[in-house]
């Protein structure tokens, strides 16, 4: 118990929770969730030609509400997370908490987690809404887990190469932007790259060939590997035609995003003290 | 206790500190003086461990603040020259939250807070949220955060600069204080009286070298009692010295080479003085100006240094 005693993330959580601030954000942010969830299901079961709400279409929220949940952590992570040790920095009470016996990584760590903490705790309040969708059917919860799964990783990988840019950069701005960028380059140039490799190495007709290149991309791509999860027929198919490769996008997802997280939680972890010691 | 060995620090071209070596003696107040840029804040961030050395190596009580940068800070309470304070956090929250980094029990810290703000004494607004504070009041509040620990060894970069003379002279009796206590303080400054008073040793920084070091007690000594009186002449010099030096009340006279005047210390009073000078006038020296000395304790400082260094040399 002792041993994850980590001072920074207490005081921060603290702070955070202290005021109504943060419950009523939270409110407000099931309340536009439940909203938009019970919407897609009226607006379902008039237009629908079954007359109620079907499993398909019960399915169809599912993926909406995942791809939207997952838009926020992409959109939000970079801006959570980039200006806590420049902040820091720059409001200069960083040295004050570099002279305390605090290790480097209890710092660093406890400043990401308590950056994240406030995703972390809509993204998994929002549970009860999914089981609106259990309880219409279309989904297993093996693909709900697998969801959470992509939703931590993309929140851990990208908050670490935040805070590796907002300890190296060391001013906010700056680290901010380069953070954004990268979390660009991840959602939405990886799917341009992936494009680009399909035209150059593809052949649309049997003999079908192997594409790794492709693959890869597509396999870092979060929206790409969401599709893969939430849909596992339709991957196939398009997996059979395009790249050829039966291992399942997320896993190589996860192995990569681990790996950029170690790494800028290695670095950041060696840049934010200049000494040797920790 | 601290010892500075060869400590020397560059920033590109520019060498910020050149090999420094001084001591500071457990329960001893070493105050640290030069101007801006002097290189005084990258010693003390150095010692504090945020700042690595080029080459040499400090020691708080035995601990190298190269190698084992973790032991030192548990050793020393360190003051940075300029620091911010979280805002959204009360006073009692922020101290309370350096104890806890520090690995303080919470009920430990309990009873800790109270004492520390009445050392401070700021208890009276122990629930202010710290951004409200007045600078005088953070500063304070600064200084109880680097006692959370109970350090023996306390760096201060310039404690009581930017302050009003009322703030200055709370922050002076608050490092009194921690000198009863028998804490081993470094402390800063660019202003030598106001630094004297709180010291037991100096040390003059210019340009990242340590150019002198020594006692406050010698200072105070002599600056207690003689004054320094400087004689121009038009002539006959030697006559003049000799002249002087008879005088019961001038206890050294130090001609300048190949100078048409000399100074010499005396401890008559006033009108001893006035007598002094009509019979140098009535004897016919042709004496073109007289007059005291001003005697500050940068002066003095700098004479005994210059004593000091010389008794080094004949030794
Ligand atoms: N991080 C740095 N990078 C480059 N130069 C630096 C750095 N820190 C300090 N210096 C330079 O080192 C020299 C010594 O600076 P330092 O801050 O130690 O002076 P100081 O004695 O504390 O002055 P002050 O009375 O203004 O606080 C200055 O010339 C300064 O410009
Ligand atoms: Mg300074």
């Amino acid at each position: 118990m002792k041993r994850f005693n980590n001072p920074v993330l207490s005081k921060e959580f603290k702070l955070r929770f202290r005021s109504g601030k943060s419950y009523i954000g939270l409110l407000f942010y099931l309340l536009a969730l439940g909203i938009l969830v019970i919407t897609f299901i009226f607006a379902q079961s008039f237009s629908s030609q079954f007359g109620f709400f079907h499993p398909r279409e019960s399915q169809w929220m599912f993926y909406y509400l995942s791809f939207l949940q997952l838009g926020l952590i992409l959109f939000m992570t970079p801006g959570l997370t980039a200006g806590i040790i420049s902040g820091e920095r720059e409001k200069q009470t960083l040295n004050i908490l570099l002279t305390t016996p605090q290790s480097s990584l209890t710092i660093v760590l406890g400043k990401l987690l308590s950056s994240i903490s406030y995703l972390l705790i809509l993204l998994f309040s929002s549970l009860p809404i999914y089981s609106f969708v259990f309880i219409y059917g279309g989904i297993s919860p093996s693909q709900l887990v697998t969801v959470f799964m992509l939703y931590l990783i993309t929140i851990f990988a990208i908050g670490s190469f935040s805070i590796l840019f907002s300890t190296i950069i060391r001013k906010t701005i700056p680290a901010m932007v380069t953070s954004y960028a990268l979390m660009v380059f991840f959602s939405a140039g990886t799917g341009i790259l992936l494009v680009l490799s399909m035209m150059i190495g593809t052949n649309l007709s049997p003999p079908y060939t192997t594409n790794v290149v492709s693959y890869i991309f597509a396999s870092l791509n979060p929206f790409v590997v969401m599709l893969s999860i939430l849909n596992q027929e339709f991957y196939n198919e398009i997996n059979q035609l395009l790249f050829n490769i039966h291992l399942p996008p997320w896993v190589t997802y996860v192995s990569f995003y681990l790996f950029i997280f170690l790494i800028s939680i290695f670095v950041s972890v060696k840049k934010i003290r200049p000494n040797i010691g920790r | 206790m601290i010892e500075v060995r060869q400590l020397t620090r560059k920033f590109g071209n520019l060498t910020a500190l050149n090999a420094v070596s001084f001591n500071v003696e457990r329960g001893t107040v070493f105050g640290f003086v030069g101007q801006n840029g002097a290189g005084k804040t990258t010693t003390f961030n150095i010692l504090a461990t945020l700042l690595p050395p080029t080459s040499g190596d400090a020691f708080i009580n035995g601990y190298s603040v190269v190698h084992q940068p973790k032991e030192v800070r548990k050793q020393i309470g360190y003051m940075p020259d300029f620091f911010g304070v979280y805002d959204h956090l009360k006073v009692e929250e922020y101290l309370d939250f350096f104890g806890s980094c520090f690995g303080i029990l919470p009920n430990e810290r309990k009873k800790l807070i109270p004492q520390l703000l009445e050392l401070v004494n700021l208890t009276d607004k122990k629930n202010t949220y710290v951004d409200l504070l007045s600078r005088g009041m953070k500063q304070r509040l600064c200084l109880a955060r680097a006692l959370v620990h109970d350090p023996e060894v306390l760096i201060l970069d310039e404690p009581a600069s930017g302050l009003d003379p009322k703030a200055r002279s709370e922050v002076k009796d608050i490092i009194r204080e921690l000198k009863l206590m028998g804490k081993t303080i470094l402390i800063s400054s660019h202003i030598l009286p106001e630094l004297a008073e709180m010291s037991d040793e100096i040390g003059i920084i210019e340009k990242g070298k340590l150019v002198m070091k020594g006692s406050v007690s010698e200072i105070r000594k002599q600056l207690s009692g003689e004054k320094v009186i400087e004689v121009k002449m038009n002539g006959q010099l030697e006559e003049a010295i000799r002249f002087f030096e008879d005088d019961p009340f001038v206890t050294s006279v130090v001609k300048n080479e190949g100078n048409k005047q000399f100074i010499f210390t005396y401890k008559g009073t006033d009108e001893q003085q006035i007598q002094l000078l009509r019979s140098a006038v009535l004897k016919g020296l042709p004496i073109t100006s007289f007059y005291e000395r001003e005697r500050n304790l940068e002066r003095v400082f700098i004479d005994i240094m210059k004593e000091v260094e010389k008794d080094e040399a004949i030794q």
